[in-house]
């Protein structure tokens, strides 16, 4: 029995769905093991393996403080995000706005949206500084995510952030979110006379945006 | 000597007939009340009299010179950077259900790297039997499927949320494309690599700068995702994610992650920040929906549209395009009143699984202002909503997944405006 054979079993066994038999005129034949790839090792894998789950799973040895990442912040994040996190032009604001989710213009920030700090650290540690991605140190992301979750009140400025603390921290907006099943829209389908009244209530002649052009 | 067909078949000999009688009858309708002067021999251009360029002129062809202003457009006070920007597909000037490569519309997290495809990797690891890493040369020789499917950017229509902003089909709808994408099924090498107990999600990752990752549920990798390196019959566009994507037909773009070089298996999603801090969904409560993966169905009129003014009264063929990211679209049906009244259109066909899907109808113009629309049902009986129904579940904030019926108001001089109704 082949690897995938197995895998196959398990899946159908734990009903999770998606055992349905293939299209046999467009898809090959899923059993045969054809071989190609090659074994990777963890060693391999490591410059590579880089994510970090929302329970900490992935998260490197090293530590940080909000004081300790403040230079780091001023010196690599400050220029778009800004000194206080507010954001500058279009770069987004990571801090404030907590109460704005509601609004007609919400904002959404680390302290007003995101549900978890490993995130944070994630982000940083993947794709920032913008222009220089993963040059930063282990210790320098701790501190970096320190000082940012520090900016919107959620730790103290002294509290030390590692592997075990960091997916310890209650984001605020931890249970602002609904996952997905099904759609949400039902729309009826309507032939004759469908609408009361019929009006224009905006038009891109008016636009601000349409205005500001190519 | 034979009898003559139309001996054997007098209906359709008659048929004809009438049909000769009628295309007379419409052309001297046509040339009643012009000029009676007899008009010039047609014109011969020089390129009928001389030769034109010789084959390997152009070793990779382009478009006629006279299709230059058919381009990707951006806009330039949108992001931050180019390099985190979107640029949009001209839809109106586009035909069938094919996307030019060239043309399909691009959104980027950090640029676009050059890869170069002999140092470029893909592994699958995690809860599986044996990590593995493949080169493009493996992917290569493993069996291929094609198959036709639109992408369609979660964001597509985010600026329209609020009120009609843009007034250009490009600007509203054109963060969708679709081609014909080759590669290995990803069922194919979970077969390969093996799967471990408990394996539930999977986490798929470029090799950009923005290292863009986000995670989606095994069911839909056993189903019909595809790790593609071509696209319309060659490798992928560096814009596309070269040498290799993740296709995950009819969901959000931002899910078929480009430049892939990282598949992990896991139990649970990462919660990456492309999948929390963005592509949520907040609604007026204040909660998000989050992982809302399919791009439910849509439709736009794509002639007439702002771009494509009426050029005067009389019998018009309006076109379109309509797609669902569940499905094949069943039907589209088009309003000229703002939605009181609709008829169904026809689909002009190919009609294709989570693919763009051709529609017209035809219309008698009378001159008079008009609001028209477009609304696309799938196989799954879901209605494309107005933005009134829209707007009702999710208000003005939502962003993403932004479905909501088009409305073109045409002007009495044929040209289209952008509108949205109360």
């Amino acid at each position: 029995m082949s690897n995938w054979a197995k895998g196959l079993g398990l899946i159908c066994l734990a009903g999770l769905g998606g055992c349905q038999a293939p299209d046999s005129t467009s898809t090959p034949t899923d059993t045969r093991h054809y071989g190609y790839g090659q074994p990777v090792s963890a060693m391999e894998l490591s410059s590579w393996d880089i994510d970090v789950g929302p329970d900490g799973a992935g998260l490197p040895p090293g530590r940080g403080t909000a004081d300790e990442g403040e230079p780091v912040y001023l010196e690599q994040c400050a220029a778009c995000h800004g000194e206080f996190g507010e954001g500058m032009g279009r770069y987004p604001a990571l801090v404030g706005s907590r109460e704005s989710l509601t609004t007609d213009r919400p904002s959404k920030t680390v302290g007003s949206y995101w549900p978890y700090a490993t995130t944070v650290w994630d982000y940083v540690n993947r794709a920032m500084p913008f222009g220089n991605a993963q040059s930063l140190t282990a210790d320098q992301v701790y501190g970096i995510t320190a000082y940012i979750l520090a900016m919107n009140e959620i730790i103290d400025s002294d509290t030390e952030m590692n592997a075990q603390t960091l997916p310890q921290v209650r984001m605020p907006n931890r249970d602002g979110f609904i996952t997905a099943t099904g759609t949400d829209i039902h729309a009826p389908v309507c032939m004759t006379d469908c609408v009361q009244e019929v009006k224009i209530v905006s038009r891109a002649s008016d636009s601000a945006l349409a205005r500001q052009g190519e | 000597m034979t009898r003559s067909k139309s001996d054997k078949h007098p209906e359709a000999s008659a048929r004809r007939g009438f049909l000769r009688t009628s295309l007379l009858g419409g052309l001297a309708a046509l040339t009643a009340g012009r000029s009676q002067a007899e008009p010039a021999p047609l014109p011969v251009p020089p390129w009928t009299h001389h030769p034109g360029a010789g084959v390997g002129s152009a070793p990779y062809g382009q478009p006629s010179s006279f299709e230059k202003q058919v381009i990707r457009r951006f806009l330039p006070w949108m992001r931050a950077t180019r390099e985190s920007s979107v640029s949009f597909t001209p839809l109106a000037d586009l035909h069938g259900i094919i996307t030019p490569s060239g043309l399909h519309f691009e959104r980027h997290h950090a640029g676009v790297p050059a890869i170069d495809p002999a140092q470029h990797l893909l592994v699958i690891h995690g809860l599986v039997e044996q990590p593995l890493k493949f080169t493009l040369q493996d992917l290569l020789r493993y069996p291929a499927v094609s198959r036709v499917h639109f992408i369609e950017c979660a964001g597509n229509g985010a600026l329209e949320q609020r009120g009609a902003q843009l007034n250009k089909v490009q600007y509203t709808h054109g963060m969708i494309s679709s081609s014909e994408w080759t590669g290995v099924p990803l069922r194919l090498l979970l077969g390969e690599s093996g799967l471990r107990k408990g394996a539930r999600w999977l986490l798929a990752e470029g090799a950009d700068a923005a290292a863009m990752a986000r995670s989606f549920p095994l069911d839909k990798a056993l189903d019909d995702a595809l790790i593609a390196y071509a696209q319309n019959g060659e490798m992928l566009r560096p814009e596309q994610g070269y040498p290799l994507r993740l296709v995950l037909p009819g969901w959000e773009g931002v899910a078929n992650v480009k430049w892939l070089r990282r598949i992990e298996v896991g139990e649970r999603p990462w919660e990456m920040r492309e999948e929390t801090a963005t592509y949520t969904d907040l609604l007026p409560s204040g909660k998000a929906r989050q992982y809302t993966f399919i791009q439910e169905a849509k439709s736009v009129i794509t002639s007439p549209s702002p771009e494509r003014p009426l050029p005067g009264k009389g019998a018009q063929v309006i076109k379109g395009l309509a797609w669902s990211g569940e499905g094949k679209v069943k039907r589209v049906d088009v309003s000229f009143d703002g939605g009181r009244n609709w008829r169904t259109a026809r689909l002009t066909g190919p009609v294709l699984d989570k693919s763009l899907t051709r529609f017209e109808i035809d219309w008698d113009w009378n001159g008079r202002e008009a609001l028209l629309q477009s609304r696309a049902i799938d196989e799954t009986g879901y209605v494309q909503p107005s933005y009134r129904e829209l707007r009702a579940v999710r208000g003005t904030a939502s962003m993403y997944h932004n479905n909501a019926i088009q409305t073109w108001l045409v002007h009495a001089d044929g040209e289209v405006e952008n509108v949205q109704l109360g």
